[in-house]
């Protein structure tokens, strides 16, 4: 049998190489789950600089977790006193050049590690020049509102951003508009944007015009989330960017800049037109709702709600019939209402349900369950 | 000193006396430590508050975690997670992290520095009753209306804005900003009485470098306490106002600046994070060389590292702010400066293992949390120093792996080095050593379940997953790490309840402690276990640093340790004969400073519910409490006809 000592050197020369094998298992490149929302899986150039520059420092620090943390089994487990002993350990009250050295070599590892740090931080922030998307990023309480500012384009959408793969897009970050007579509030509070794959995260902070950059280079979509707390339904305001080819980008502003059936259904439409939906939301292309997501392409899009319910009928109307029960929205000033409090119907909801989804699409295919809706 | 003698004169008139104005007398029960003054009830009403909050904010935690266990969790709603996740920050900030390091500072520093007391009791006591006030006022909001939910940090304006904006459900952000200004006064009144204790009430020869190093991290604390509080007090404030009274400090629209409230809140918070983590490097550079027998090794760089972390803790705010948008210049200027601090918390690590090193090292439970403190802070460390690679922070931030971090430091670090310091003093708070069979099984359940919770955060940061949020959708690959983090948080649960058990058991059966059972360096030992109210019958003489270890030690020609004969001796049998504790003058008790901390609660509750009434009867109360308090005699006549001034 082991004695005592051996038992514990052995657990701690155990416990150290496991920390090390879970180290490495769960880092390098390409690692962690393929959610799409994971910075270890960088999809662009900008993400990958941020994971190149972190990767190096990232091992220097395992290397010196793992010094440490095997120096304190060590020290522990070497001179411990056995029971019964009474050593009389030499007294050491320091040693200068031993200290000296521990301070300077940390200054000096950070010394190498303030160059590139400074490099990337320049180099990240500087603006992209050439061929670049610029998009306008208005942070909403709990939405995102995207509009497409370069000329012969003025996109207009929620949540969804598309963007052409292998071109720089240029983020302008925004809080929503002041509204006015006050008081009123415009709900903007501080957001951050926050797509891992494509780059690191920059605040969106009412009053201020933010700037970040964002770059794929493979199609395929991309999630992200807002990253600083605002709210109450702050875990609800995700998004994705779907990066595509030139051609199929091109495209897709095409037929985002059509206005679909919707505006001119909404005269007919007679549920959609008695609940008001057009007072908060716009059914016309590249015009911004007053307070809420434009609707015109809705179809079109993947997800809804902060990108929370994918499009579907089911998940509609229960949104229209009664929204905050689907996504927490406290007493906020301004937010899709509970319809159904106001008499609207479940009958009436899947009617709207059904216009959306009849009306918003570039390419309409309505369930079996909108048949003569 | 004929001022003294006749203000004594005067209150010993009879007639003259007002009743109302006599000092409490109570030595025992429950009175006693209602109106105490003195430092070690203080200290142990600190202590054991600050561990009910504790208790309390981990129950929150555990919400939390079973919230987060699986995918769209349903045990909490999205408005109680977030009062759940504010209020467990808060709670092991202001309510747990400041408090336990007043109530170490409190009970040991005048003992290590040969005092009697503090240098104003009554100023300590009220200290005390506005953190016990300031922590149930912050408590009762849950009661009353809604409990804080904008965070621990509560950024503007979505604190700052109108009640009527409903960008926050309830009064939560009042409740907030009223109970943390409350806080700091109590904070403020702390760190003054601590400052002027350790430069001025000092034992005969105890200079300032012959200080223990905790007593020189107090030190820096207080100074830190002092200077941070101003700035977040003022954010406070300024919130407030915005929120009730239609200011527009942070009102972007009418050109206020949200992020004016960052660089004032951080400008307080990292030196914060300092005040925190300081005590708990003090508790562990007093464990080590304890159970190594050996000296702190580089005495003078350990300390004055600790004065260079409190230096450089001002010069690295905005190192919260990579993603706020601050211009390249600004995020360089402070990912710089934030790595320099790297450099003397790297030299306190290689220090604390030096001083292990060639030592004889006996593994009690002190020492075990002592060095858990040391592996753990490290990891804690470098997960730091990432941060300060500011383009990977700006992946990091607001993500699990920045709760990884500061829980590396914050629970690895502080609240390791906080249960080394129970089990290391407890004898000598309270005579009786706890129980090592279950401090063992304790440490180690905690460090088993410390390292589950928080160590797979790291990598569900990477992986995407923001804090405070209080669902996740499935197939983020994230539920795995999340279940795992949710059973260490029951194991930590577990381990606190063994330390429960064990303080139960040992104040019932637990061996009694010699005046230094752990054959100490510093002068806390000297006394009896626990210290009588006048802590030292002959106020001690100090000659060098570890002055205490030197009466029972001296080094051979090489270095070694050699008993001396006549070493250890207790205070207690080397008495004059003719010692009577009574000629010792110990301030009084006082009810004053109780009276005078009620109006603050009052003055809250009215602010917060804009009640006049409230707010005059606060202004009442405190004007009373102040005046009883400036006027009450500085004893009773009965007991100080006996005082040798």
């Amino acid at each position: 049998m082991l004695d005592r000592t051996h038992r514990l050197r052995r657990a701690g020369t155990t416990a150290a190489v496991a920390i090390a094998a879970v180290t490495l298992a769960s880092c390098g490149d390409s690692t962690g789950p393929n959610n799409k929302q994971n910075a270890l899986r960088p999809a662009g150039k900008y993400a990958r600089q941020i994971l190149n520059l972190t990767e190096p420092f990232f091992w220097i620090a395992v290397v010196i977790g793992l010094a440490v943390v095997s120096a304190t089994f060590y020290v522990a487990l070497r001179f411990r006193e056995k029971p019964g002993e009474e050593r009389a350990p030499k007294q050491v009250h320091g040693n200068t050049a031993l200290e000296i050295s521990w301070t300077v070599i940390p200054a000096v590892i950070l010394a190498v590690m303030a160059v590139p740090t400074v490099a990337t931080i320049f180099s990240l922030a500087k603006k992209p020049t050439g061929h670049v998307v610029n998009v306008t990023v208005t942070a909403r309480q709990w939405w995102w509102q995207f509009h497409y500012d370069d000329p012969g384009n003025g996109v207009e959408t929620a949540n969804e951003l598309h963007i052409p793969v292998g071109v720089p897009v240029s983020l302008t970050l925004q809080g929503p508009p002041a509204c006015s007579p006050t008081p009123c509030y415009a709900n903007g509070v501080i957001h951050s944007f926050w797509v891992p794959a494509l780059n690191g995260k920059k605040d969106v902070v009412p009053g201020r015009k933010q700037f970040l950059k964002l770059e794929a280079d493979k199609p395929g979509t991309y999630l992200g989330q807002c990253a600083e707390y605002c709210g109450l339904s702050h875990a609800n305001m995700r998004m994705r960017v779907i990066a595509e080819s030139q051609a199929d980008y091109d495209a897709w502003v095409k037929s985002q800049q059509v206005a679909t059936r919707s505006e001119a259904a909404l005269e007919r439409g007679v549920d959609a037109q008695q609940w008001g939906c057009a007072t908060c939301h716009s059914f016309k292309p590249g015009t911004a709702g007053a307070v809420a997501p434009n609707l015109s392409h809705l179809a079109d899009r993947t997800a809804f709600a902060g990108d929370i319910y994918l499009v579907n009928f089911d998940n509609l109307w229960r949104w229209v019939y009664d929204a905050p029960s689907r996504k927490p929205m406290g007493n906020l000033e301004q937010h899709m209402p509970n319809f159904s409090a106001a008499g609207m119907t479940q009958a009436e909801a899947q009617k709207i349900a059904c216009f959306l989804l009849t009306n918003t699409a570039t390419n309409p295919s309505p369930p079996p369950e909108c048949a003569g809706k | 000193m004929t001022t003294v003698e006749d203000a004594t004169t005067l209150v010993q008139v009879p007639e003259k006396r007002i009743r109302i104005l006599e000092r409490p007398r109570a030595t025992t029960g429950p009175w006693s430590w209602v109106t105490t003054v003195d430092h070690k009830k203080i200290a142990i009403m600190y202590g054991t508050l600050a561990l009910c909050f504790f208790i309390v904010g981990g129950i929150e935690a555990l919400f939390i975690r079973l919230q987060l266990a699986q995918p769209n969790g349903t045990i909490l709603s999205a408005a109680r997670y977030n009062e759940f996740f504010t209020m467990h920050g808060t709670t092991m900030v202001f309510l747990l992290g400041m408090p336990i390091a007043a109530a170490f500072g409190n009970y040991l520093m005048p003992l290590m520095i040969g005092a009697r007391d503090v240098a104003f009791p009554r100023l300590n006591m009220l200290g005390f009753w506005v953190f016990a006030f300031g922590g149930l006022f912050l408590y009762s909001s849950f009661a009353l209306g809604g409990a804080p939910d904008g965070g621990w940090f509560g950024y503007a304006p979505l604190t700052s804005t109108p009640l009527a904006a409903g960008y926050l459900p309830g009064r939560g952000a009042d409740f907030w900003c009223v109970g943390l200004i409350m806080l700091g006064i109590g904070s403020v009144a702390t760190a003054v009485n601590f400052l002027v204790t350790i430069l001025n009430m000092r034992a005969p020869g105890m200079t300032l470098m012959r200080m223990p190093v905790f007593v020189w991290m107090i030190l820096v604390i207080a100074f830190l306490t002092l200077f941070a509080m101003p700035p977040v007090t003022a954010a406070l404030i300024m919130v407030f106002m915005d929120r009730n009274f239609h200011t527009n400090f942070f009102n972007a629209a009418a050109g206020g600046d949200p992020l004016m409230y960052q660089n004032l809140f951080w400008i307080f918070g990292h030196p914060e994070v300092y005040i925190l983590i300081l005590p708990g490097m003090g508790i562990v550079s007093e464990i080590l060389p304890v159970f190594s027998r050996k000296p702190l090794f580089g005495y003078s760089i350990v300390v004055f590292s600790g004065i260079a972390i409190g230096f450089l803790g001002w010069g690295v705010w905005a190192h919260h702010m990579f993603a706020s948008g601050l211009g390249p210049v600004a995020v360089s200027a402070f990912g710089l400066s934030t790595m320099l601090i790297a450099i003397p918390t790297g030299v306190k690590i290689f220090n604390w293992l030096a001083t292990v090193w060639g030592g004889a090292v006996r593994l009690r439970t002190p020492m075990l949390f002592a060095l858990g403190f040391i592996a753990q802070f490290t990891i804690g460390g470098l997960s730091g120093v990432m941060h300060s690679i500011v383009p990977s922070d700006t992946q990091q931030t607001d993500t699990y792996f920045v709760v990884a971090h500061f829980h590396y430091v914050l629970f690895g670090g502080l609240v390791f080095a906080v249960f080394g310091g129970f089990y290391y003093w407890w004898p000598k708070f309270f005579g009786r050593m706890l129980n090592e069979k279950m401090g063992k099984l304790n440490f180690w359940l905690m460090v088993i379940g410390f390292n589950l919770t928080f160590f797979p955060m790291h990598f569900l940061g990477f992986e995407g997953q923001p804090r405070r949020t209080y669902t996740y959708p499935s197939g983020m690959g994230w539920d795995t790490l999340n279940l795992l983090a949710t059973i260490g948080a029951f194991i930590i649960a577990t381990s606190v309840l063994v330390f429960i058990v064990n303080v139960i058991y040992t104040a019932r059966r637990g061996e009694r402690a010699s005046s230094d059972p752990w054959d100490a360096r510093t002068l806390e030992w000297s006394t009896s276990s626990p210290p009588p109210e006048y802590n030292f019958a002959v106020v001690p003489v100090v000659t060098s640093l570890d002055d205490f270890w030197h009466r029972k030690y001296t080094e051979d020609d090489e270095g070694h340790l050699v008993k001396l004969p006549a070493g250890g001796a207790d205070e207690a049998e080397t008495l004059p004969v003719s010692f009577d504790p009574h000629s010792i003058h110990m301030p009084s008790p006082s009810y004053w400073p109780l009276i005078f901390a009620m109006c603050l609660p009052i003055l809250g509750y009215g602010f917060v519910f804009k009640n006049w009434w409230l707010l005059g009867a606060g202004v009442v109360v405190g004007f009373f409490g102040l005046q009883g308090w400036a006027i009450e005699p500085s004893a009773e006549p009965e007991h100080s006809g006996t005082e040798a001034h």
